[in-house]
């Protein structure tokens, strides 16, 4: 697919997004908002790579991905909007997300996208020539024990199953590579899988490097794994506190640092080695946390793609201007009933 | 005796016994940010962070127990307790039988429970009655301040398994969290009593296998945990406007469970009514039916508990949990019989 195919995908990614992200904010959606945004040139370098038959097994973060598949946006907003004619019925929410003729399912719990896509592949092998099936998940999700049985059994069985394993540095709230041992591409090589690794923020990388891996599922050789990296820029979930500690310390942080302090200085517990280290790691988190990318910012994977386009700037424009229609049309008819427009 | 929240008597539970005491170690998943001022108290040494493999680290949790430590094992939810179910059912739960007595496995599992905030089926659930069939786990759920940190005072103390479950609804710091963290055009439906309250200055306990009274009356006896014990409460206020009374029962131990209690209201009453955010069948409200069959009571009986897969949408979830309006219209039909 050319860019200009790749970055209109990127964008009703990050559109939806920010238009869930509203939502949310006015009060409409309810519980835990897990956004993707900065997962826009992985979800549509690897997703616009799938057709009819592929399978798709999701995580708690999984909007770029469905959107990108094509899964109708009115029926996915009514979900999160909580209403019956929503894609599950108002059953779902964001975190269970299915659409059966997308086969394409979602899960909160981490790691378990990885052995429902195994069971896509299996019954794909079977039933549905040449088809696959696509795990999406994350770095902290690959210490999970059914993550690393899956890539056993992927291989045991030779199954047409592409993992892709998002690193945004951060498994919820811990860096990723505090509690991780060894390189995930290393790992997954280890258990025999075709292993490749990509800059998650250039789609047209993204594009290649899971075609490859794809076309090699495909035709029947067995499972792959791409790790992309990409930043994570809306924190684990909307509101996140850490980012907004990281982010306003004074105003967000203060209780807790009251807290932190008061503890540090309180009598019985651990040496000055203990508390200093203690605290240390702490701060770092903090500082890992602030340091991290935000949007149209550098590091903004639709920056970058953007840019890419420069020599098309009006075919650029078209797009955006089509897309915005689109998602705004979408929110407008999801809140037809909600006695609410779309820009309340 | 100053006042806190549910889920600050927990933390301070936690703090006051790591202090007391150096074999607990705490572990759990972001436990770095989650437990900042344990981790600038104690060190990483006793505040470990755990990659999510919940399968490997309840695992390590048991065989750590059964060597002298003893650790508190920290869920984001008791949804998530499935990862780790081997774990919890065929080690944690069986090492003290299978050592004939001679080997325990004291260790608190720390599990957030229940809904009411709209995150759908598989982070709403409360599981007690699941996890409490298990012989060799002892199960307690904490619906005030005070008993959250009597309760996990005694886990701490405990020379076998426990599992403390601390409703996500009644604790503020998980529903900023989960719920409302950086907005304020959600509500939620939080009874204050339960959220707030005061705790004694002074360490104190609460007793496993005793159940509290929460409010005495003669007609029907109502038996619930966690936040069904104030959704029982509010109702039994309203009953109480048609002349229908009612005794509240506040389990607060499930395993081992406070028969006589039970037994002793429902003996008066002659009617059972149990209020239930876990699942209906096979789980609390049928084991407290078979408790006063058992004693050789008949009661007049109903159920309002969870009757499927918890829904995501707030209204939809509102309707599944039990709310005031189903408890009050099966007591009404209860004291009407």
């Amino acid at each position: 697919m050319e860019l200009i195919g790749l970055y209109r995908e990127m964008l009703r990614a990050r559109s939806y997004e920010l238009a869930v992200e509203d939502l949310w904010h006015r009060g409409l959606i309810a519980g835990e908002m897990h956004l993707g945004t900065g997962e826009e040139a992985v979800a549509a370098g690897v997703v616009t790579l799938l057709g009819d038959g592929d399978g798709l097994a999701l995580t708690h973060r999984c909007s770029p991905a469905l959107v990108v598949r094509g899964v109708p946006i009115v029926p996915m907003l009514r979900e999160l909007l909580g209403c019956e004619d929503g894609l599950c019925g108002g059953h779902g929410g964001h975190m269970h997300l299915f659409s059966r003729e997308h086969m394409a399912a979602t899960s909160g719990i981490v790691g378990a996208s990885l052995p429902t896509a195994a069971g896509f592949a299996l019954a794909n092998r079977r039933l549905r020539a040449n088809k696959v099936a696509v795990a999406f998940t994350g770095t902290g999700a690959m210490n999970s024990g059914m993550a690393l049985e899956t890539l056993n059994l992927a291989v045991a069985w030779s199954l047409p199953l592409i993992v892709v394993c998002i690193d945004n540095g951060w498994a919820i709230t811990t860096a990723s590579e505090a509690v991780t041992g060894g390189k995930l591409v290393d790992r997954a090589r280890a258990f025999g899988l075709r292993s490749d690794s990509v800059d998650g923020r250039d789609v047209r990388a993204v594009h290649k490097a899971a075609g490859k891996l794809i076309d090699f599922s495909r035709r029947g050789k067995g499972p792959a794994f791409l790790l992309a990296t990409c930043p994570r820029l809306d924190g684990h979930l909307l509101g996140d506190p850490l980012l907004r500690m990281a982010r306003q310390p004074v105003a967000e942080g203060k209780s807790t640092f009251a807290k932190v302090i008061s503890s540090a200085t309180s009598r019985g517990g651990g040496g000055l080695k203990d508390r200093a280290g203690g605290m240390t790691r702490m701060m770092s988190v903090m500082a890992k946390a602030r340091r991290g990318p935000t949007r149209e910012r550098r590091g903004d994977p639709m920056l970058a793609t953007r840019k890419a386009m420069k020599k098309n700037e009006s075919e650029r424009d078209r797009i955006d201007s089509e897309v915005a229609a689109e998602m705004e049309s979408a929110v407008e008819i999801a809140l037809a009933d909600f006695g609410e427009s779309a820009d309340a | 005796m100053p006042d806190m929240t549910l889920g600050q008597a927990v933390d301070r539970a936690i703090e006051d016994a790591m202090a007391r005491d150096d074999s607990i170690v705490l572990i759990g998943e972001d436990a770095p940010m989650l437990r900042a001022p344990l981790l600038a108290r104690f060190g990483a040494d006793r505040i470990l962070a755990a990659p999510i493999s919940e399968s490997a680290f309840f695992g390590a949790a048991a065989g750590a127990a059964m060597a002298g430590l003893r650790p508190v094992v920290e869920l984001y939810m008791v949804d998530f307790i499935a990862v780790a179910f081997d774990a919890v059912l065929n080690h944690i739960a069986k090492v003290e039988r299978f050592s004939g007595g001679k080997w325990k496995a004291p260790l608190v599992i720390r599990a957030p429970s229940g809904g009411g905030y709209g995150d759908g089926g598989q982070h709403g659930q409360s599981l007690w009655g699941t996890l409490a069939s298990i012989p060799g786990l002892t199960v307690v759920v904490a619906s005030t301040p005070a008993d959250a940190y009597g309760l996990m005072t005694t886990a701490l103390g405990h020379d076998g398994p426990v599992i403390f479950m601390e409703p996500k609804l009644l604790s503020e710091k998980w529903l900023e969290f989960l719920g409302s963290g950086g907005r304020d055009t959600v509500t939620f439906d939080v009874p204050a009593e339960g959220a707030v309250g005061s705790v004694p200055k002074q360490p104190h306990t609460t007793p496993f296998g005793k159940a509290a009274v929460r409010r005495e009356g003669g007609d029907v006896t109502i038996a619930s945990v966690a936040v069904g014990v104030h959704r029982a409460l509010e109702a039994a206020e309203k009953l109480h406007g048609s002349n229908v009374s009612c005794e509240v029962i506040d389990l607060r131990s499930l395993r081992p469970l406070d028969v006589e209690t039970i037994v002793e209201s429902v003996a008066k009453t002659g009617r059972l009514l149990v209020v239930d955010e876990d699942y209906r069948e096979f789980g609390l409200a049928g084991e407290l039916a078979a408790v006063c069959l058992e004693a050789g009571l008949s009661p007049r009986y109903a159920r309002v508990c969870v009757e499927d897969t918890l829904p995501y949408a707030r209204h939809l979830e509102d309707a599944a949990l039990p709310n005031v309006d189903r408890i009050v219209e099966a007591a009404t039909s209860l004291a009407d019989a």
